[in-house]
């Protein structure tokens, strides 16, 4: 496949022409104390993070990085399947769609697992059943994918086979090199990406820079300090369901619902009908929801999973095991940020090993 | 509605500050419809119109401080229908609980130069110690949507729609970066009810947690794992969690447990990760 080479102004130049075609960019946004995916007009220079189980900070790079950082609490999931999203409401009787028309999207510094986790998601959600507002977006969206360049403390996604490399389903790649003077090798894999190569413009790359990429995903593949064994992760979880592991891991779960918040394949949600107290219109509400609570598991006289046990397990058994059985394949792609963001630092490859250890 | 058929509403005060009721004030674009929508026969803080009982639905503000107001609040669930109990002094105590863990005649001596005329209990309690509730709404003040929702539901005999999830939620929803894991806060909302909208964590700032303890609330390994990791002192353990809801119990049992360890001089806060 050809590849093209970008300077940093090249890059600006594909967001200032997405902008002008009308196309919201969402990227990276130095927030408080984080990364965030946010709208954007050009891109933050130099930041990096620092992460470990519960632990996160946005660190300074002494470079000129635009992709110096890895993850942060943002999931691309909050635009395509919003936290909190009005489906219909009833007024006089009558039901009427809450349905906008889609923007056009480009998400910009797609991560190879996040990526994985889009496409696991939109088999949740245009698979066997479609969900016509996810789909609209999804539609009108455009994918500008990072490979990888450094690994964070928590990521795994060589373990999970995701990454660090970006796999198939981007419009566009980018490859970030040298980063105090950073350049980028940039690839199409779809007509829409080609297009927006062409519009940039650019010097093909040499072979040379070709290897270049290649050495910088796997110098990022030796960075990762976390491993993780899948295979017959499924029957090993199923069949180790009474292990004593679970209360230990219980005793320190808070139940908070934070890891499948912030973990890109998560799609668990509620609906509720709200009350305009003055018009008394109701309208549908979705929002996110989470096998940590209880409401997730109420069913018509009493919450089937009440404690903290019996939640951490659904979480982790439907993560990695039931997930192989309705999509296919595993709902985790490595990305880590359910071993960041969780307060108490629960790191599930830690748990899992200890569980799969002694079975 | 004619009058006579709507729903009664009455508001009630014991130990407090007033905010709770204050927030059905503050529902300015929706008190003309509540109003029409219900018969609000008693509210001392908003109307001289005083009405006796029988009420469909009372909202009971405030915690029991005096033998005085145990009689009244009998009298009130007496002549009430549906008794909901709203805010943190109602629910769990309030701040003036406080004195629950302290010798009451030892304030009364710091604040009044007369503290003989006092007659006051040695506690302050929640309304459910002493009478059937119907349904008790968290928050220091309550949220007033969420208040809107509570009464609205028992007016049309449905049950309110209020989840009993955590803080973290409503956090991550609204997109706050967590204080916790990015800085290091001490933060309560893992075990805090949601319903503020993640109010403080939204200004940067740790959940105080005045929205009172979450169903299933975790709260002895939240703590240690602050005092294990984030620098948290036991005074500074057994304050927060004496603070808005001193008399829910999850957070009592954890409050006494931080009372042992400083006796026996234990450094506790085991168990949990780097971070
Ligand atoms: S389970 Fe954790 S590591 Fe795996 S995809 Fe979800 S958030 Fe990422
Ligand atoms: S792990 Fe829990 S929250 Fe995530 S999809 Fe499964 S049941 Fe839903
Ligand atoms: S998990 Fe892999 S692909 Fe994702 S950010 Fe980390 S290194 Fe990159
Ligand atoms: S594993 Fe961590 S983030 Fe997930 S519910 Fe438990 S304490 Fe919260
Ligand atoms: S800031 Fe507090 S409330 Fe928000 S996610 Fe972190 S621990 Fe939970």
């Amino acid at each position: 496949m050809l590849m093209q080479r970008w300077t940093p102004r090249d890059v600006q130049a594909l967001i200032n022409g997405l902008r002008t075609e009308g196309v919201r960019v969402l990227g990276p946004r130095v927030g408080d104390a984080a990364i965030l995916y946010d709208e954007i007009e050009t891109l933050p220079i130099g930041y990096g993070d620092e992460q470990a189980p519960g632990h996160y900070r946005l660190t300074a790079r002494e470079d000129q990085s635009r992709f110096g950082y890895n993850l942060g609490p943002s999931t691309w999931k909050q635009f395509l399947f919003p936290p909190e999203e009005a489906i219909f409401r009833v007024q006089d009787g009558e039901f009427i769609s809450c349905r906008e028309q889609p923007e056009r999207m480009a998400f910009l510094g797609v991560r190879a697992c996040e990526l994985a986790a889009i496409s696991i998601q939109d088999q949740v959600f245009m698979g066997d059943f479609t969900d016509p507002g996810y789909a609209s977006r999804r539609e009108n969206l455009l994918l500008i994918a990072v490979n990888c360049s450094q690994a964070s403390g928590n990521c795994f996604c060589a373990s999970t086979g995701d990454g660090p490399a970006v796999g198939v389903g981007a419009d566009l790649i980018l490859t970030e090199l040298r980063p105090e003077d950073p350049y980028y090798l940039v690839e199409a894999q779809t007509e829409a990406g080609q297009s927006m190569i062409s519009a940039v413009g650019g010097p093909a790359a040499a072979p040379g820079e070709i290897d270049a990429r290649d050495e910088a995903l796997a110098a990022t593949r030796l960075q990762m300090q976390r491993e993780f064994a899948t295979e017959g992760i499924a029957e090993a979880l199923y069949a180790a369901l009474d292990h004593p592991h679970w209360d230990a891991v219980a005793e320190r779960c808070l139940a908070c619902g934070n890891c499948t918040q912030v973990c890109p394949t998560c799609f668990c949600s509620s609906t509720r009908e709200q009350v305009n107290p003055v018009s008394l219109e109701v309208t549908h509400m979705r929002r996110w929801e989470s096998c940590f609570t209880a409401d997730h598991s109420y069913l018509s006289g009493g919450v089937v999973r009440p404690s903290v046990k019996s939640r951490y397990r659904q979480w982790l058994t439907h993560k990695l095991a039931g997930w192989e059985q309705q999509f296919g394949v595993s709902g985790c792609t490595g990305c880590g940020r359910c071993v960041s963001w969780c307060p108490v630092g629960i790191d599930l490859t830690e748990e899992v090993a200890e569980i799969r250890r002694s079975v | 509605m004619a009058r006579s058929d709507r729903p009664r509403l009455a508001v009630f005060k014991f130990a407090s500050c007033d905010g709770c009721q204050l927030s059905l004030l503050d529902c300015e674009d929706e008190l003309l419809s509540i109003a029409e929508r219900l018969d609000i026969v008693h509210f001392p803080e908003a109307s001289r119109r005083m009405l006796t009982g029988p009420y469909d639905i009372a909202l009971v503000e405030g915690s029991i401080t005096t033998a005085h107001d145990r009689e009244r609040l009998t009298e009130i669930r007496e002549q009430s229908g549906f008794l909901v109990s709203i805010g943190a002094c109602a629910t769990a105590g309030g701040l003036q609980a406080m004195r629950n863990f302290a010798d009451v005649s030892d304030y009364a001596r710091t604040v009044y130069p007369h503290p003989e005329y006092l007659s006051t209990l040695e506690t302050s309690t929640p309304i459910a110690d002493y009478v059937a509730v119907d349904y008790e709404l968290h928050g220091c003040p309550v949220d007033k949507y969420q208040l809107l929702e509570v009464v609205l539901a028992f007016a049309s005999g449905r049950r309110p729609q209020i989840a009993r999830e955590s803080v973290c939620m409503e956090c991550k929803a609204r997109g706050n970066v967590c204080v916790l894991v990015a800085q290091g806060q001490h933060c309560l909302g893992p075990i805090t009810q949601a319903g503020c909208g993640a109010l403080c964590p939204a200004y940067s700032r740790g959940c105080y947690g005045c929205f009172g303890v979450k169903e299933q609330a975790q709260v002895g390994p939240l703590i240690d794992h602050l005092r294990a990791h984030h620098g948290m002192t036991l005074s500074q353990a057994r304050r927060s969690l004496r603070a808005y809801n001193p008399a829910a119990e999850p957070l009592q049992i954890i409050a006494l447990q931080c009372d042992k360890d400083d006796v026996s001089g234990s450094k506790k806060g085991s168990g949990g990760h780097d971070g």
